[in-house]
């Protein structure tokens, strides 16, 4: 994670690239399965922050900044707004705030599915997750003096 | 959702806008799309207003958070009719003032957002029924109040006095949501219509004293009552449309509005119409003394408000003896009727007088009455305006604060033949600081109009050509001084459209049901003592201030600050530097001082309770049986924290702290908690590579030296707090036999399906059950992410001044 290349490290780099896809599809599977199975937002995005944070460490702190072109701060605003506005838009229906529905429906591919409006409550909780772990890491790592 | 929330949300939806307004179409004054709003609200509410005379309410409720009893209750009767008309009507107004006031070069979309935050918390706050909704909106304004006062921010007494304001308001909130919640303890609701209907239990009750003096404490600091006063002047260094919109006409009157709303619960006890009496004739001289000192327009129009603020509260205050018992004459009522009549006045002639004086500062570049003079013939229209301000404001007639203070006179007349309270003699004193305080009104009126606009002309004085202000500017005031004379020559254009139901609202449970209260304002009362009052006020003003000479030597003229903000000087510093001394006697800068702290601290509390209440209790029964493989995980567990103390390298101390980790993930599984397991196993990854990263900064480690006596105090606490932990732990699974309580997990296990349409529990109970505590909860992470990034960023050396 230091800026200077190091020369040695092709194994972490070869590895990296592999088990970054894997971890990130995996997180995925926990978000989504979160309802469910073992997983969810909060887990979700700890495990994406890992596997970016792989990335971070394999790779140096510039290339990866260009690979993901993301405020992680503002990751943490949109994250709590997505949590908040789900809360809130309960209420333009009469029902108090952060009520929950669910309903099952036909979708095309795939088949019968629950659909939920914790999902995107769950997706803001993701993002925040996500967020402050790599701003707190981040902040750290590029403090160099 | 009904039209009347959308109301009250409209503002805040429209300040989301209003910067992309501001940033896109900068070819159009941004205040000229915010006019709409406010415009269009008016007409809304003007036709309304036929239903809300004919006596009829309006209410709809969104549930908020039920289980607290919290609901978005929208509550529209004659009260809050004549507060959204002065809100939104002189909103209309001051908007398309400010349009011609601020040029397009100022930060418009900040004072237009303000402005609209304002307006929709303002009427939050009118048309709540709920007391917290109430609140939250209440607060909402104190701080649109502070940001629009620091408007410009760069100079320093805006920060100053937008700090000022705040500082002051937000305690009297905080101070009236303790009264609030002690209603609630006593009613068992935060509905205002529901605690007048248990009226009986809050004035049998004992803390129906305090509750009232919390309460009166958010409306004195919000209305600007002695002795918090001191907060409207310094807000004068807000832009002039703010100080005519929120520091005259609507937010100062908040806190009337509430002693209004509570005068059912509270009125027609001794302590309430002592209190507002009193406050409210002592500010009332207070602030009209003060105005004489001003050299500032819009610091004599500030401790003018103060005044005029004062004079509606002792009217409350008197006109709350109407609830008393045997108080059945209709003289007691009379006084909420001047309150009403006077506080719709005040918004029209202080209104037009702040426009006034924000044109002369406008166009000539000063406010203070030394460099002035001589307008007369220089601003016509201005004159005109002013002219007609001042003189309803100093009570003459035809003007409608004629009318107001007449009336006002005969309602203080009227004390001295009140029977309740034992008034007595005392009753005097009302009538007596009335006249004084109208003396001093009249006299700084007088002051205003001679030093502004009599005399010479001198154009050295300015450092700009003074001329006329642009018609725009000046179509504001026009209406709001045409309403004083039409109001003036036919104040029963108001008596039963708006005062009447007003007056219902606030003595609700005066009148029988479908009764009215006669309201017929004269201009006309032949000669009475009210009338020779009158000639004594101009006669006795119009000599002080022609020997003005004589006295603007005194030392105490020269002296226009308040002397109450001595205390609120000293009181900022002491805070300050008593909050610093606090930190500093605790702020070691060593970590494991604050885990000392914070270990005493639950120790002692967990320890007392428990031995407080003898909850201490070991049940073995019921217990399952320790499976094999525990044997083998608690001793490598306990085998790993011993270690920690006694490593001496960084790395491995690291590693030994992950093992723990890793080992209660793996005993998280074995109880088959497999979220729970995912979590940890995750936070110990992160975890890791943060330690990784802070290896970097951290210096060598050392083998620290400690004395003894402190390894034996840390060692005592750590024992103490696992020992404590462990007895809590044995002791509520035993207490829970005991009492035969049903475990809440049953619950969770039958109910997330069925309610929340998942299998996973735990992930049910984050995202749907106990959804709110999860949205805190990852806020409060966020809030330290954001601590821990500016501890990083910004590097104090350590010694600053935060």
């Amino acid at each position: 994670m230091r800026k200077q290349a190091r020369a040695s490290n092709l194994m972490l780099h070869s590895i990296t690239r592999v088990v970054t896809f894997v971890l990130l599809a995996f997180s995925l599977y926990l978000f989504f399965a979160g309802h469910n199975n073992p997983g969810g937002g909060f887990i979700g995005g700890l495990m994406t922050a890992s596997a970016l944070l792989l990335m971070y460490l394999g790779f140096d702190m510039k290339s990866i900044k260009k690979a993901l072109p993301f405020n992680f701060t503002t990751m943490i605003a949109v994250g709590l707004l997505v949590a908040l506005f789900t809360g809130v838009s309960s209420m333009l229906f009469g029902y108090p705030f952060l009520s929950q529905f669910y309903e099952y429906v036909n979708l095309p591919v795939l088949g019968r599915t629950g659909l939920a409006t914790s999902l995107p409550f769950d997706l803001g909780i993701y993002l925040v997750v996500v967020g402050i772990a790599l701003t707190i890491i981040l902040a750290i790592a590029e403090d160099d003096s | 959702m009904s039209a009347l929330h959308w109301v009250i949300l409209s503002p805040f939806l429209f300040a989301i806008i209003v910067p992309f307004l501001f940033k896109y179409v900068s070819k159009i004054h941004t205040g000229w799309f915010v006019w709409l709003l406010p415009t269009a609200l008016f007409i809304y509410f003007l036709n309304w207003l036929p239903v809300i005379s004919s006596g009829q309410v309006v209410e709809t409720t969104v549930s908020w958070i039920p289980e607290l009893g919290i609901n978005f209750t929208a509550y529209l009767d004659g009260l809050s009719m004549l507060f959204v008309l002065l809100i939104t009507g002189i909103g209309s107004l001051v908007v398309l003032y400010s349009i011609f006031y601020l040029s397009k070069k100022e930060r418009l979309g900040n004072f237009y957002v303000y402005l609209m935050l304002f307006m929709g918390a303002m009427l939050g706050v009118v048309l709540s029924d709920n007391l917290i909704v109430l609140y939250v909106f209440w607060e909402v304004t104190s701080m649109a109040s502070a940001l629009l006062i620091s408007y410009w921010f760069h100079k320093d007494k805006s920060t100053k006095g937008a700090q000022k304001s705040m500082l002051i308001t937000v305690a009297g909130g905080l101070a009236m949501l303790g009264g609030f919640v002690l209603l609630y303890q006593m009613t068992g609701t935060f509905s205002i219509r529901e605690i007048i209907a248990n009226v009986d239990i809050v004035q049998a009750s004992p803390m129906f004293v305090p509750a009232m003096i919390l309460i009166l404490l958010g409306a004195f600091t919000k209305s600007a009552q002695f002795p918090f006063h001191i907060w409207l002047p310094d807000a004068m260094e807000a832009p002039t449309p703010v100080s005519a919109y929120l520091h005259s006409a609507t937010m100062v009157k908040a806190g009337i509005y509430l002693v209004a709303r509570m005068t059912p619960v509270f009125g027609g006890s001794t302590v309430w119409f002592w209190t507002l009496s009193i406050v409210g004739l002592v500010t009332l001289l207070w602030g009209s003394i003060s105005a004489v000192r001003q050299k500032d327009l819009k610091g004599i129009l500030a401790f003018s408000t103060v005044s005029q603020l004062g004079l509606i509260m002792s009217l409350l205050g008197v006109g709350s003896a109407a609830l008393a018992d045997g108080a059945d004459d209709p003289i007691y009522t009379q006084a909420i009727l001047v309150a009403i009549f006077h506080l719709f006045n005040h918004a029209t002639f202080k209104g037009a007088l702040f426009m006034a004086v924000g044109i002369i500062d406008h166009e000539t570049g000063t406010r203070d009455i030394r460099k002035l003079g001589g307008l007369m013939t220089v601003m016509p229209i201005t004159f005109t305006v002013s002219l007609i301000g001042l003189a309803s404001m100093a009570g003459l007639p035809p003007f409608n604060g004629f009318l107001s203070k007449e009336k006002f006179f005969t309602a203080m007349l009227d004390v001295r033949n009140f029977e309740a309270f034992d008034v007595g003699s005392l009753g005097l004193m009302f009538p007596l600081v009335a006249w004084v305080a109208s003396i001093f009104t009249f006299l700084y009126s007088l002051i205003m109009f001679f030093r502004t606009f009599r005399g010479k002309f001198e154009p050295d004085n300015y450092n700009r050509k003074v001329h006329e202000a642009p018609i725009g500017m000046l179509i504001s005031p026009i209406i709001l001084v045409v309403l004083v004379i039409v109001f003036g020559l036919f104040p029963n254009l108001l008596s039963y459209s708006i005062i009447e139901p007003a007056k219902q609202a606030i003595l609700p449970t005066y009148l029988p049901d479908g009764e009215q209260f006669i309201v017929n304002i004269k201009l006309w009362h032949g000669i009475n003592t009210e009338l020779l009052m009158t000639f004594g006020v101009v006669l006795i003003a119009s000599f002080l201030f022609s020997i003005m000479g004589r006295w603007t030597r005194l030392a105490i003229y020269n002296r226009e600050r308040d002397p109450f903000n001595w205390y609120y000087d000293n009181a900022l510093t002491g805070l300050t530097s008593g909050s610093q001394w606090i930190t500093r006697l605790q702020m070691t800068g060593l970590l494991r001082d604050y885990f000392a702290y914070i270990f005493t601290f639950m120790l002692l509390l967990v320890g007392y309770t428990f031995w407080r209440f003898d909850a201490f209790a070991i049940d073995t029964a019921n217990t399952s049986m320790i499976e094999p493989f525990m044997w083998i995980l608690i001793p490598l567990l306990i085998g790993a924290i011993v270690t920690v103390p006694f490593v001496n390298h960084r790395i491995t101390a690291v590693i030994v702290v992950g093992v723990i980790g890793f080992l209660l993930a793996l005993l998280l599984i074995v109880f088959r908690a497999p979220d729970l397991a995912l979590t940890k196993l995750l936070v110990e990854t992160v975890t890791l590579v943060i330690f990784m990263l802070a290896f970097y900064h951290l210096p060598e480690m050392r083998k620290e030296k400690f004395t003894p006596r402190l390894n034996v105090t840390n060692l005592i606490i750590s024992v103490g707090v696992g020992v404590m932990m462990t007895l809590v732990a044995l002791s509520s699974a035993a207490l829970g036999n005991l009492a035969d309580y049903d475990s809440i997990s049953d619950y969770f296990l039958e109910n997330a399906k069925e309610l929340g349409g998942g299998y996973n529990v735990v992930n049910v109970i984050l995202v749907d059950f106990r959804g709110l505590d999860t949205l805190l909860e990852v806020l409060v992470l966020a809030v330290a992410a954001l601590g821990i990034v500016t501890l990083i960023k910004l590097k104090l050396k350590g010694g600053e001044d935060v």
